[in-house]
């Protein structure tokens, strides 16, 4: 700032080469210092994720079955990462599927329609969601919501069955993976949420006041101005939302009766499992190459969330070029 | 350039501290000294002396069916040594065993006994004679239902079978009612839970049912489910809290964790035998031991189609894996002293109390205590 307001003391600073000095240089090493670790720690889990996961990579199909312990009738890695991939991505999609809508709603209101106050005391308890463990999530998720929940996909899945053609099946304990995919979807709330919200207050008020001038209500205003300018923030947001969704190992592994199949019976058990879920429960009585086989999937796992984080970088970057405060 | 090399010198200085002092917090949690001394691996006398001046700090792992046994263990052993401190980790029978073969530990727990390459493979850290498996924690497995005012089934292993395969629906299904003519059955459609991880329960259960009712269950035993699909959960807390939540859920599990849930008398022969820690210490006692091992290795061939009278075959077998020699003296006395009182009659109890396992047959102990005997230090 003060270098705006005074020029002429900058230029003299900088000659005598006086601009990092004392705790400014320090304050540089530490904050470098901060950015390589970050790289480095990446780098590491890369290094170690291909290193360890290269044996099962490599590996005959025998010894996969036999020392990797892959899932009976299974000869080569893609089997089993196949249908973790999906569901791993099906659990994923319909959280984002419930929590994009209500997130952007609770993001609009408060920052749009809630009074002040109630605003900020809506804000902080959203943000509030955020804290709460995953374990306690898969705890209550697994214990409470999933045997009442399970009455209303029974529910579900019989109007569904009265469809012609269409053959659903519910599970009566509820661990399916349309129960983990609601909890996923409250845990991601929180993040999409406080983005969206941000994001939307930084609609320009000419914007706004335009469209009031020319006679919009609230919700023509909202329409034609606050959503065209979020847009992209919204979708970034989501794409954060999605990469801890993705991820999210706990609460799914307390919820979801697993099972290895491309199904897309979301309301029965056993028939779907994501990646990190599926880590968490083989791990514990895994050995050797069965270790190696884990972290191939894990393997994956990484590759995916960082996709899903560079499209979300991608989409940020985007929005610079239309962002319509000019 | 001079200022950013000492920066960095401090604070390469700062993380060592901030390591020591962890490390010093982690010790100072495991030690249950009274007097605060940190326990000292190398400060064990010679071999004769007895139990009670035996010191250090010793670490096991293993399987998770042992966990609370284990704990009643190390707290009647550190009593009787107050200068040991032992820990046990439950990463898991594969894990135990792994962290055993590499020398990590010294001490192992497992639901299945040492496979013929990993004896092989043992000789590397416990000298020319390998390992040996001591079978020192047996446990029924209770198939365990959710039936409002039943508390008591029978249920023969074809239909055992039959339900967890998918192919018995219903709880008033003909094959249940004909076992059970005094049991009023609801008509409620069956919801078999599984476990869902890698377990040595649903190894042993597996085995049951393909020894037993072969023509139903023809999946060979494993510790990972075979059947497709259905409900799961990971670890027995987990199975059985479902079976607690869902009306008509059946499960199998540890006998000692499924609380208020009805349980079943399996068919042995001709007669139902309910669970019980006697029952399955029966069955232990009418199987035979795996041949062509060290003479000490004491790993069970479970007779599942037993019909001796008042056994329960359905029962898992845990054992604690040992070297036949420990180089390291302390080590040596310590895993010596400790299997010792596992086995005793007190350990057994205490085990029984604590985790609801079947305490072993006097016969059993005779032999493992030679066993034990047969551990050499130095």
């Amino acid at each position: 700032m003060t270098t705006t307001a005074s020029p002429p003391a900058t230029t003299r600073r900088r000659r005598s080469g006086d601009t990092e000095r004392g705790m400014s240089r320090v304050f540089r090493w530490i904050s470098t210092a901060a950015a390589v670790l970050l790289l480095a720690v990446l780098a590491a889990v890369a290094v170690f994720l291909v290193q360890r996961g290269l044996p099962a990579l490599t590996a005959s199909g025998e010894e996969l079955q036999t020392a990797g312990r892959l899932p009976r009738g299974m000869t080569h890695l893609g089997q089993l990462v196949g249908p973790l991939v999906f569901g791993t991505l099906l659990a994923a999609a319909i959280a984002l599927l419930l929590a994009t809508p209500v997130a952007v709603g609770i993001a609009l209101f408060i920052s749009h329609y809630a009074p002040r106050r109630l605003a900020a005391g809506i804000g902080y308890v959203v943000d509030l969601l955020a804290a709460i463990p995953s374990v306690v999530f898969g705890l209550w998720g697994g214990r409470t919501l999933a045997p009442v929940v399970a009455d209303v996909w029974v529910w579900v899945a019989g109007v569904l069955n009265s469809i012609p053609g269409l053959e659903v099946r519910a599970t009566a304990t509820g661990r399916s993976l349309a129960t983990a995919s609601v909890v996923l979807a409250v845990m991601i709330l929180p993040i999409i949420t406080a983005v969206s919200r941000e994001v939307f207050l930084q609609t320009p008020k000419l914007h706004e006041e335009a469209a009031l001038a020319l006679g919009a209500t609230r919700w023509e205003v909202v329409r034609t101005a606050v959503l065209p300018f979020g847009r992209s923030g919204v979708i970034s947001a989501a794409m954060l939302g999605l990469g801890r969704a993705l991820g999210e190992t706990m609460a799914v592994l307390m919820i979801l009766s697993p099972g290895l199949l491309y199904s897309f019976q979301i309301f029965d058990s056993g028939q779907q499992q994501t990646i990190a879920a599926y880590i968490a429960n083989q791990f514990p009585e895994s050995s050797g190459l069965a270790v190696n086989v884990l972290i191939a999937t894990g393997l994956a796992l990484f590759v995916i969330t960082m996709a899903v984080n560079m499209l979300a970088r991608w989409i940020v970057a985007r929005r610079k070029e239309f962002s319509g405060a000019n | 350039m001079e200022r950013h090399v000492k920066l960095s010198r401090i604070s390469r200085a700062g993380s060592v501290a901030l390591v020591g002092a962890l490390a010093l917090t982690l010790a100072a949690c495991g030690s249950d000294n009274p007097t605060g001394d940190a326990p000292e691996n190398t400060g064990a006398p010679a071999a004769e002396s007895p139990a009670g001046d035996i010191s250090g700090t010793f670490s096991g792992a293993g399987a998770s069916s042992q966990e609370s046994a284990m704990g009643a263990w190390i707290a009647g052993f550190q009593s009787q040594n107050p200068d040991v401190s032992v820990s046990y980790d439950a990463a898991g029978s594969g894990a135990g065993r792994e962290q055993f073969l590499a020398g990590g530990v010294s001490f192992a727990g497992s639901d299945a006994a040492l496979k013929d390459e990993e004896l092989q493979s043992s000789t590397e850290v416990c000298g020319p004679d390998g390992a040996i498996d001591l079978p020192l924690y047996i446990s029924p497995i209770a198939v365990a239902f959710n039936l409002p005012g039943i508390s008591s089934l029978n249920l023969a292993p074809e239909t055992i079978a039959n339900i967890f395969a998918g192919n018995i629906t219903s709880w008033n299904d003909p094959a249940i009612a004909a076992d059970n003519p005094d049991v009023n059955l609801p008509d409620m459609a069956i919801t078999p839970v599984h476990r869902s991880d890698d377990s040595g329960t649903t190894d042993n259960f597996t085995e049951y049912l393909h020894a037993t009712a072969g023509d139903v269950w023809t999946w060979e035993p494993d510790g990972v489910f075979p059947v497709e699909g259905g409900d799961s959960a990971q670890g027995t807390s987990g199975v059985v809290g479902i079976v607690n939540d869902t009306e008509g859920a059946v499960t199998y599990a540890d006998a000692s964790r499924v609380g208020q849930l009805g349980t079943a008398a399996i068919k042995v022969g001709e007669e139902w035998v309910p669970v019980s820690p006697e029952a399955a210490a029966a069955a232990v006692d009418a199987s035979h031991e795996v041949e062509g091992r060290h003479e000490h290795d004491l790993a069970f061939e479970l007779d599942r189609t037993t019909t001796a009278a008042g056994a329960y075959p359905l029962v898992l077998i845990s054992y604690s894996l040992a070297c036949l020699n420990y180089a390291d003296e302390a080590e040596g006395n310590f895993v010596k002293a400790f299997l010792g009182y596992i086995a005793s009659s007190e350990g057994q109890q205490a085990a029984a109390s604590a985790a609801g396992s079947a305490p072993i047959s006097d016969d059993l102990r005779s032999q493992v205590e030679q066993a034990i005997d047969a551990i050499t230090v130095g």
